[in-house]
């Protein structure tokens, strides 16, 4: 996990959980980047503003900046937004 | 729910834009008159989304420029490979409409409560959200002493020039010019390093809040180099907008 981390670290186009503020009150219907999240991989807490995002063409991955683990991941297809949380362990 | 506003959700609003102002070649301030803006706080974001006539969408996040109260202004820079960065330096006019949500975030927002002394550090167009918490201070007549560090290409690429060539009492500006110097240049001219932190952060004795803003890898030595200093890094707040600029 060492390795994720470093190469998450190095890669200049991670930007934070602030950036998908928009993104996340329009799926939690919250403001959520002061939300306190915990990566089911490694235990590390922090606040959603904190973590690391990566938007590739088709959609939006959140990892851990611990471990590097993916914490949550969103795609857009045809104005549905799908989710998957399964990288958190708690949520609040 | 197409088409619904929900109470309390986000929902696109329509913008018209008002007042451009060129801030430097690459960089320009636009106001925006938004029906039903519901105000904002300093160092939170808008999302702003633009249409392409065959439907193809183009989302981005700016930084909000002016202050809670103020009418509501993102400063843009201009990226060449953007999408929508170069439509909006280049080719919006005053009267265009374009699609705004907002206000976004929560989390690198300062209020004249949250205490201080502060630090701001800006690599580029990371001045912006400082630019709001600056004029709130102000506006506010809060004395919060305040220390900003800006790290700029070159003197001509500073944003907010005039403005800050005036700062409110209390407040002090340090450039660093990473690129090229004006003749006879005396300030720093090298990326923001750990001996220039020292010099110009407060010590963290004096339970300094940061706020760190700027391309990646500004904000990754900027905040490590705080925490190096000594600073909690609950204490240092940080808004990074990937790898441009700088």
């Amino acid at each position: 996990m060492d390795g994720l981390a470093t190469d998450m670290a190095l890669d200049d186009s991670a930007v934070d959980g602030n950036a998908i503020g928009g993104l996340l009150m329009e799926v939690f219907g919250t403001e959520m980047t002061t939300a306190t999240g915990t990566c089911a991989s490694c235990g590390a807490v922090s606040q959603v503003a904190e973590l690391a995002v990566f938007r590739p063409a088709l959609g939006t991955v959140v990892r851990c900046r611990s471990c590097g683990s993916v914490l949550m991941a969103f795609v857009r297809i045809r104005d549905v937004t799908c989710v998957d949380l399964m990288g958190l362990a708690s949520l609040s | 729910m197409a088409g619904t506003a929900v109470r309390g959700r986000l929902s696109w609003l329509t913008a018209t834009v008002g007042p451009v102002s060129d801030e430097t070649p690459r960089v320009r301030t636009l106001r925006l008159e938004v029906p039903g803006w519901p105000g904002h706080r300093a160092g939170q974001h808008v999302d702003i989304r633009l249409t392409a006539d065959d439907g193809y969408q183009a989302e981005r996040a700016y930084s909000i420029a002016s202050a809670p109260g103020e009418p509501l202004a993102i400063t843009v820079e201009r990226l060449d490979d953007g999408e929508v960065s170069p439509y909006l330096t280049e080719e919006v006019r005053p009267g265009d409409l374009l699609e705004v949500r907002g206000p976004i975030g929560g989390y690198f927002v300062w209020e004249p409560g949250s205490g201080g002394p502060l630090l701001l550090a800006a690599g580029g167009s990371g001045v912006v959200p400082l630019r709001s918490i600056l004029r709130h201070r102000s506006l506010t007549n809060s004395s919060v002493p305040v220390r900003l560090l800006y790290s700029s290409r070159s003197f001509q690429d500073v944003i907010y020039q005039t403005e800050l060539g005036f700062p409110a009492e209390g407040v002090s500006v340090t450039y660093t010019l990473t690129r090229s110097q004006p003749r006879g240049w005396t300030g720093y001219a090298r990326r923001v390093d750990a001996q220039m932190l020292s010099d110009v952060a407060w010590p963290a004795a004096d339970m300094p809040l940061a706020y760190v803003c700027g391309p990646t890898r500004f904000v990754e030595s900027v905040s490590a180099g705080l925490v190096g200093l000594g600073y909690p890094a609950g204490r240092v707040k940080t808004e990074r907008f990937g790898a441009t600029g700088q």
